[in-house]
């Protein structure tokens, strides 16, 4: 007889999810479409003003990025939830928050890196200069994932509400407000050409004390709603 | 397969101030069914939540080999659920379904193996989306039968199966009860259960 391990667990859920988003690629498309069509209709809004666009691009696109992730993150539970699946992953011998942790790294892979992939794009056609596209690149590297673990937090909790969606906006976008403010205030500096190290660590603390810390109130949430 | 024991002590459920059941002692072990009987809303469901660990009692405790169940981890080890939803993923193969339990449990047969015994040869590579009622509900005993898991929990099995289906799960209940296994069930259905191996609570 062959025991399963944790790490095996861990990949299984990945995959799992991964196979089921490629099963559901159209829905993947969404967050990536609102995130585009969100940025694209500040410089027509904005008219030519190059300079002020330039100055606000950095917030455009983080505004937009957070919010894309607000709009993927509560599937993260609810189909588990509704078919029994959920059910099944709290019943392993295994460490739920590390499952947790799996399902998160899922989401990320499937919401953020998409974004990734394609915000230096737009913030050439915010005219923000490719050095500082680089830093954006860098704090949404590091944000989005805290995103997507906080988010687990308050998916976890209005999963036994019918209609959470409102409730779950409310409850997570104060959550969001410490990233977003580091994250545009690096951008701002390293425009004005001062050193970002400062607030890089401070958002590479704040990453890892999400992924240490989150996976256990997610997880905690998650057998009192199946309760 | 090593004897394994579970108990009741006093348990008891409250729900919306109403007293499901109270006092309820019962000890299973290996080689036996515990068959749980009951009115629709007579706390069926509530006692199968309550004994799988998603749901506290409101009092009493489970035992699990003599060890309180408090954490849940070594319990979970041994323990399978089928519950009112399948829990298979609709836009998975039978296959891939099995494949992901068996990758967060230990593995005792085969994929094909398992789908064989439950007549689901051939469908390896079908969507469970395609498949009817029933046959998701052989294909969840297909999991049970491919994992190693001593304890079953078995909300209402019989549910949407037809009468040769019926038969085909009480003779996989009662030989995995023959084979040291334990199975906790609701059901509204007469089983043909070998009453030797029965043993009911009527809530």
């Amino acid at each position: 007889m062959k025991h399963s391990s944790l790490f095996q667990a861990f990949g299984a859920v990945i995959k799992r999810d991964l196979l089921l988003a490629y099963r559901h690629r159209a829905e993947l498309i969404n967050p990536l479409a609102f995130f585009v069509m969100v940025i694209t209709l500040f410089p027509l809004a904005l008219g030519a003003e190059i300079a002020l666009l330039k100055r606000i691009a950095p917030a455009i696109i983080w505004v937009a990025a957070l919010l894309a992730s607000l709009m993927s993150i509560e599937n993260l539970f609810r189909a588990d939830y509704d078919d029994g699946s959920l059910e099944l992953m709290v019943m392993t011998p295994h460490s739920l928050s590390v499952l947790v942790l799996a399902k998160v790294t899922a989401h990320w892979l499937l919401s953020s890196v998409p974004l990734l992939c394609i915000a230096p794009l737009m913030g050439l056609m915010l005219h923000m200069n490719s050095d500082v596209i680089g830093v954006l690149l860098l704090t949404l590297l590091l944000g989005m994932p805290v995103l997507s673990l906080i988010g687990g937090i308050a998916v976890a909790l209005t999963l036994g509400l019918r209609k959470g969606g409102a409730l779950l906006a409310i409850l997570v976008l104060p959550l969001y407000v410490p990233i977003l403010i580091f994250a545009s205030s690096a951008v701002d500096a390293a425009m004005s050409g001062f050193p970002i190290s400062g607030h890089l660590s401070m958002m590479s603390a704040i990453l890892f004390l999400a992924i240490t810390l989150t996976p256990l109130p997610t997880a905690a949430a998650l057998k009192i709603s199946l309760s | 397969m090593l004897t394994k024991k579970l108990e009741a002590r006093h348990l008891s459920c409250i729900r919306d101030e109403r007293v499901l059941f109270s006092e309820l002692n019962f000890v299973l072990t290996s080689g036996q069914v515990l068959l749980i009987e009951g009115a629709n809303g007579a706390g069926k469901t509530s006692l199968l939540r309550i004994l799988t660990g998603f749901r506290k009692p409101d009092d009493g405790d489970l035992f699990w080999d003599n060890l309180l169940i408090d954490d849940t981890q070594d319990f979970y080890q041994d323990t399978a659920y089928i519950g009112h939803n399948n829990g298979l993923k609709d836009t998975l193969t039978a296959e891939e379904n099995l494949r992901y339990a068996q990758a967060l449990a230990s593995i005792t047969a085969t994929i094909d193996d398992a789908l064989e015994q439950v007549g689901l040869n051939g469908y390896q590579d079908t969507l469970v989306r395609f498949m009817s009622a029933g046959q998701r509900r052989r294909l969840a005993l297909a999991r049970l039968l491919c994992t190693h898991k001593p304890l079953w929990i078995l909300d209402e099995p019989f549910t949407s199966l037809d009468r040769a289906s019926i038969k085909l799960f009480e003779q996989f209940i009662t030989a995995h009860v023959m084979q040291g296994g334990l199975v906790i069930m609701t059901s509204h259905h007469d089983t043909k259960l070998p009453s030797s191996l029965v043993q009911k609570i009527h809530l």
